[in-house]
């Protein structure tokens, strides 16, 4: 049997574009948290007595993370951020800077700590290769949602708040939702997303992005 | 002192002193044209042809079959589109583990009018001879199948392809079809495998000096006699007008030296390296649980490891090797410029977790036990920690299952 389909050699067999070629050096900082990541759960079975825990991802995008949260109640302010992760040398150092960003100081207000950009980790690291900045991406939302399992165990439902949408192609106007949305429409190629959506049609340099985005929500609704 | 252990020579070699050495004299003392008529410029002329001569009776071809060339994307890019604009909407044949460099070449042949079919591997890596029956039209020109694969080194028996498209070749000069150009990409296997282009049956080969302790940027292609092929790069119509440009002579003669020095150690050197791939590819198997293979056990190239490990990523395993003096490469998406993990070892059938875990160590003339054995005593520990890191329990059952339901489909382009 053969499948006939209009794709490219190259995604055909998962090797996609070329072009992107920014070179790829890790600075100091981002070695110090990937060598001594701050925080890091060595076993699991032992995390007891958190407030709130969260996990987001899956190993077969690369990029898994789990977070452990302890609240102070009294002052609405994290206390203790722990986590895990099955990832690259970038997704473990912005992690374990985001552990280190969440609890320094006496710990960050809930509300602040909701407010987290994956650009406010990457500058306190001095930086990323720019290819690397989507592997940084799943900590804020890990941490959202151990927040929001925090709510959830501790009665204030009303604070839980919904994911926020992330523009992905700012000339199209398309978010990861909309993405999302593609693909849960039975959209699973770029060409069948592009058709709905326009993204990256103008702007090819957000494609490795949408092509991430599509398998990952592939293998996550028809995995 | 910090150890040093380079073991991505997969991705290129050192070049051999002994090469270096050769090339020398090509720099500044002999650097004439092979197109002037003088002294200097025959004394570059002479060295091409002896280095052309010296490939040839390597690869059992006439020395005037081999065109020289920028390397091996260069060689591959010249077979296939060189074979094929004389072709035009001729229908292509290639295989889902190649190379960047073929597959990316059938993208531009699809964009050009040109018909595409991509052949699946089974579980080990072998392209069945089945599917290429199958895929086979009536506008076929031209198949392209590796001889080895770079990433997990699993070694196609072309010697049985090529027979079978010859095969099938007769029965189309029977029929008024036209003919089919087989080309492999030997690239990975210049120094280690036996390039007899006779008894492989193939029209067209590519190899470059990158691999085999050669210069980079310099690279060979076989052209069997009576192969229809158009040049992609014009000019002043050196190389029999198919590859126009200055010969790269310091480079050629590298290329030639360095192919002669490994076939006079390749034996040797060919069971030294096996012995040492299976002892690392046993041990890591033993030691490390929730470890697999990629690639067939044997039919692989002797100094080819590729494991994947579970459960944790390629890229921060790489980083913590590289911290303890060795190199090697994974085939995780993360160290990808694409983001893409591992075409070769999603094409096996494995998921995309095990492609971002997977680890190619490939040893070299340099590599000793001692280095092996290093590798043996600190990659466990590696292993470990990240895997206490990591929240991710892989199914060893589920991914035996998916391998097995993989679709393996011919993909029509
Ligand atoms: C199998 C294979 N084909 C082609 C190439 C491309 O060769 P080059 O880098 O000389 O252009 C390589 C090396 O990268 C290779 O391993």
């Amino acid at each position: 049997m053969t499948t006939k389909k209009k794709i490219s050699a190259a995604s055909a067999v998962d090797v996609v574009p070329k072009g992107t070629n920014d070179v790829w050096v890790y600075t100091d900082i981002v070695k110090e948290h990937f060598f001594h990541p701050k925080n890091l759960v060595m076993d699991a079975s032992a995390m007891k007595g958190y407030d709130g825990l969260g996990m987001v991802g899956s190993p077969a995008c690369g990029d898994m993370m789990k977070i452990w949260i302890k609240v102070d109640k009294k002052d609405d302010r994290l206390q203790e951020m722990k986590w895990q992760t099955f990832g690259c040398g970038s997704a473990i150092a912005a992690t374990s800077m985001l552990s280190v960003m969440v609890t320094e100081n006496g710990g960050m207000k809930i509300a602040q700590a909701l407010s987290i950009k994956p650009q406010d980790i990457t500058k306190r690291l001095g930086d990323l290769p720019t290819r690397k900045i989507h592997c940084s991406v799943l900590g804020d939302k890990a941490l959202r949602s151990a927040i929001n399992n925090y709510f959830i165990k501790s009665h204030q439902k009303d604070r839980v708040v919904k994911e926020q949408v992330r523009i992905i192609d700012k000339a199209a106007n398309v978010t990861d939702h909309d993405i999302e949305e593609a693909v849960l429409e039975g959209a699973q190629t770029l060409e069948a997303v592009q058709k709905k959506t326009k993204v990256g049609v103008g702007n090819p340099e957000v494609i490795p992005e949408v092509e991430q985005l599509i398998r990952f929500y592939t293998e996550k609704y028809f995995g | 002192m910090k150890k040093n252990i380079y073991l991505d020579h997969a991705s290129t070699t050192p070049t051999d002193p002994r090469v270096v050495k050769a090339m020398e004299p090509y720099w500044t003392k002999y650097y004439g044209n092979p197109s002037s008529l003088y002294q200097l410029g025959l004394q570059s002329k002479n060295a091409i042809t002896l280095a052309r001569v010296k490939i040839s009776q390597l690869l059992d071809c006439q020395a005037d079959e081999l065109i020289f060339t920028g390397g091996g994307t260069e060689s591959i890019n010249l077979a296939l589109k060189g074979v094929l604009q004389k072709n035009p909407g001729a229908h292509f044949i290639t295989s889902s583990i190649e190379h960047h460099a073929v597959l990316h070449t059938a993208d531009t042949l699809k964009k050009l009018g040109h018909s595409v079919s991509i052949l699946p591997v089974d579980d080990q890596g072998f392209i069945r001879l089945e599917d290429i029956e199958k895929a086979i039209k009536d506008n076929t020109k031209l198949i392209s199948i590796m001889i080895a694969n770079n990433e997990i080194g699993v070694i196609q028996d072309i010697q049985k392809i090529g027979a079978l498209i010859e095969k099938i070749n007769r029965e189309r000069i029977a029929k008024g079809l036209p003919i089919i150009y087989f080309h492999t990409d030997a690239c990975q296997a210049g120094g280690t495998l036996d390039l007899n282009v006779k008894k492989l049956h193939v029209d067209l080969l590519t190899i470059n000096g990158s691999k085999v302790y050669g210069p980079k940027g310099v690279g060979a292609l076989y052209m069997k006699t009576g192969t229809n092929l158009g040049p992609i790069i014009d000019g002043g119509g050196q190389e029999k007008n198919i590859r126009s440009g200055t010969e790269n002579v310091p480079g050629i003669v590298g290329l030639a030296t360095a192919l002669e020095l490994a076939h006079q150690s390749q034996t040797k050197e060919n069971a030294r390296l096996i012995k040492l791939r299976d002892k690392l590819i046993k041990e890591i198997l033993a030691i490390i649980p929730k470890t697999r293979l990629n690639g067939h056990p044997s039919q692989r190239l002797p100094n080819n490891v590729n494991i994947s490990i579970l459960d944790i990523e390629g890229e921060a395993m790489l980083l913590y090797l590289d911290e303890i003096g060795i190199q090697a490469s994974t085939g995780s998406a993360c160290t990808s410029t694409t983001l893409d993990p591992s075409h070769v070892i999603r094409a096996l059938g494995c998921p995309y977790e095990v492609a971002h875990g997977s680890m190619r160590f490939t040893l070299g003339k340099a590599t000793t036990e001692d280095d092996i054995d290093y590798v043996i005593k600190h990659l466990p520990k590696i292993v470990d920690h990240l895997r206490h890191a990591s929240p991710v329990r892989v199914d060893m059952d589920e991914v035996a299952k998916a391998i097995k339901n993989a679709p393996r489909q011919i993909i029509e382009l």
